[in-house]
């Protein structure tokens, strides 16, 4: 039983060392970066798991917590502190090793703070923007939380879209490596493609294994009496109203550092992260990997995201999402078609194979 | 002292009052039922006791303490467990997982800690299962331990509400209407149980519409219609009581 429940993330683990060379003899280690990419949206989708398959609470604005994640990490990491090193503030900070030093193209000096900073001010951006956004709007239920937080993630995505510090259409651009430890750094280029994956795979096994011990806790268990029912689980001590937050701020934070590492991943981050269809596809997720079943998104996504990075829904890529969150809604009410389509054909696997059940 | 203590509860919905000024007290280690036909205000009274609904006026105080308007979990926090009229479960998680839930206000691991699955939490959560378990057997149920409750009969999901409520082990248990929709071999079960839990020394506070229950199990009775306190007595005084029976004893349904 705890064996079966901690699977996924040993897998997951596994695969982020293993991958690599079996794709490279199969010279195909062209594949890992959108391998990589799609464990970064995985990440945000698993965020959303907890609070919308687990908790119940559906949030259409996941892509905005992303997008606060990635523009912010960027934002900060790009500024160029240059023209006021010599402000006490300055020198402090670069005292402490929170700055970095580099050269633009043009060979002009660049002092920046480190991504390590932009990253925890990033995150720390998402849990005050969720707790704020949150703290009025989950007092909402079902299709009024769904519109609430749609308009909140319209709101960043206009933000982003039209401030010019942000870059406008254009995005930002020229976003620096993220030096997790000396030599290895989240940072895109072939020499860095297959540590990359490895760090992002682990990233996304450290991530589903938070959630793996959350849903089997104490907390956990307060999160799903919740999603059926709030009087019920009001009437047994749980605070609803503060899980709620709290899982909310988790489905942000995981948004968020989600954005933080595709974004240096890529050097660059753009206001289509921000983008109302992608909220869509964090659903559709969801919902396809069968609601309150981590495994099933952390599956779901994997194969989907891996998929339209490929370019194999070409120009329907949104509408793919949008059709597979129609199908799933109408086939299966409590969307978990897939989730127990899987569940009966492992419990069949083993009662095959022993015989005696 | 009384464990809880009613002064002058009132609550009305538009023009009509549900709850008129009632007033009475539950005696700890007794069982004190609440009954009166359809529509005489019982559970709107429960719900005001628990915290689901706040009163127009009055006062409740519970284990010496005011708890007028508190929310529901800082009620039950303070040790009153409550079941539902129509059962309330989650029916995705098993009967054990549910009755966990009621031992959310015996146990304390946060957010963090479970993400983190860390030690100081272990011995907790073991204490939880293995408390949950009791409740379990207590009521009887085990066979259906790991089934998710949706699927289970609805008395077995009275039980496992029943169950969720005792793990929490309440100083006031309050059961609104136990025996509605259950038999007459499943409600005679019902009684021995309910003196089984008075036995812990979980005093009960019942809402109940099926009077030879009420006539067995319960030590005092507090009759409502139409929101106000008609009469207050052991079984023997309430059954002869005049004006009880034409009011209740007289009706079609009673």
């Amino acid at each position: 039983m705890l064996i079966k429940r901690y699977l996924p993330p040993i897998a997951l683990a596994a695969c982020a060392f293993l991958l690599p060379p079996i794709l490279a003899a199969a010279k195909a280690s062209f594949l890992l970066t959108q391998l990589t990419m799609s464990a970064y949206y995985v990440l945000a989708s698993l965020g959303l798991c907890a609070l919308m398959g687990y908790a119940g609470q559906i949030s259409m604005g996941q892509a905005a917590f992303f997008a606060i994640g990635g523009y912010a990490s960027s934002f900060i990491s790009t500024r160029n502190l240059v023209a006021v090193a010599s402000f006490p503030a300055v020198r402090f900070l670069d005292a402490l090793g929170l700055l970095t030093r580099g050269t633009d193209s043009y060979g002009a000096a660049l002092l920046s703070p480190s991504p390590w900073i932009a990253c925890l001010c990033a995150v720390l951006l998402a849990v005050l923007v969720a707790a704020v956004i949150g703290t009025p709007v989950l007092r909402l239920k079902g299709h009024y939380l769904a519109m609430a937080t749609l308009g909140f993630g319209l709101v960043i995505e206009k933000i982003v879209r039209g401030t010019k510090a942000l870059g406008g259409a254009d995005g930002i651009s020229n976003v620096p490596a993220f030096d997790i430890f000396p030599g290895l750094a989240v940072t895109g280029g072939r020499a860095a493609r297959a540590a990359n994956f490895t760090i992002s795979w682990l990233v996304l096994a450290l991530g589903l294994l938070a959630l793996v011990n959350l849903v089997g806790s104490r907390a956990g268990r307060a999160l799903r009496a919740l999603h059926d029912g709030e009087e019920a689980a009001g009437a047994m001590g749980v605070d609803t109203a503060s899980y709620k937050l709290k899982v909310f701020v988790l489905g942000a934070v995981y948004a968020a550092v989600a954005g933080v590492l595709l974004t240096h991943y890529n050097g660059s981050i753009g206001p289509g992260e921000a983008n109302v269809m992608k909220s869509v596809r964090y659903v559709a997720i969801v919902a396809v990997g069968g609601m309150a079943n981590l495994t099933g998104t952390l599956v779901a996504g994997l194969i989907l995201n891996f998929l339209s990075l490929r370019g194999v829904f070409g120009r329907y890529d949104d509408a793919v999402f949008g059709i597979i969150l129609i199908l799933v809604m109408m086939l299966a009410p409590e969307a978990r078609a897939l989730g127990l389509g899987a569940k009966a054909a492992l419990a069949a696997l083993p009662r095959r194979r022993g015989g005696s059940g | 002292m009384s464990l809880l203590e009613l002064e002058g509860l009132s609550r009305s919905f538009g023009g009509l009052r549900a709850v008129d000024g009632v007033s009475f007290a539950a005696e700890a280690d007794r069982i004190t039922a609440v009954i009166g036909p359809n529509g005489a205000g019982k559970t709107t009274l429960f719900n005001l006791i628990a915290g689901s609904l706040a009163p127009d006026s009055g006062r409740v105080a519970f284990d010496g303490a005011d708890i007028t308007g508190l929310k529901p979990y800082r009620v039950a926090r303070r040790g009153m467990a409550r079941t539902f009229q129509a059962v309330k479960l989650s029916r995705k998680m098993t009967a054990l997982e549910n009755v966990m839930i009621g031992r959310q206000v015996r146990s304390r691991a946060g957010f963090a800690s479970g993400m983190l699955a860390a030690p100081w939490t272990w011995g907790e959560e073991r204490s939880i299962r293995e408390e949950s378990m009791k409740a379990i057997e207590l009521l009887g149920i085990e066979e259906y331990r790991d089934k998710e409750t949706g699927s289970l009969p609805f008395g077995i999901q009275r039980s496992v509400e029943l169950a969720r409520a005792i793990a929490a082990e309440p100083k006031l248990l309050l059961l609104d209407e136990p025996a509605s929709g259950l038999n007459v071999r499943e409600t005679r079960g019902l009684a021995e149980l309910i003196a089984r839990i008075r036995g812990r020394g979980i005093t009960i506070l019942v809402v109940e519409h099926d009077m030879s229950l009420v006539m067995d199990v319960s030590d005092e009775i507090v009759v409502l219609s139409f929101g106000k306190k008609i009469a207050q007595g052991k079984p023997r005084d309430i059954q002869a009581n005049k004006e009880v029976i034409d009011i209740y004893l007289g009706e079609d349904d009673a």
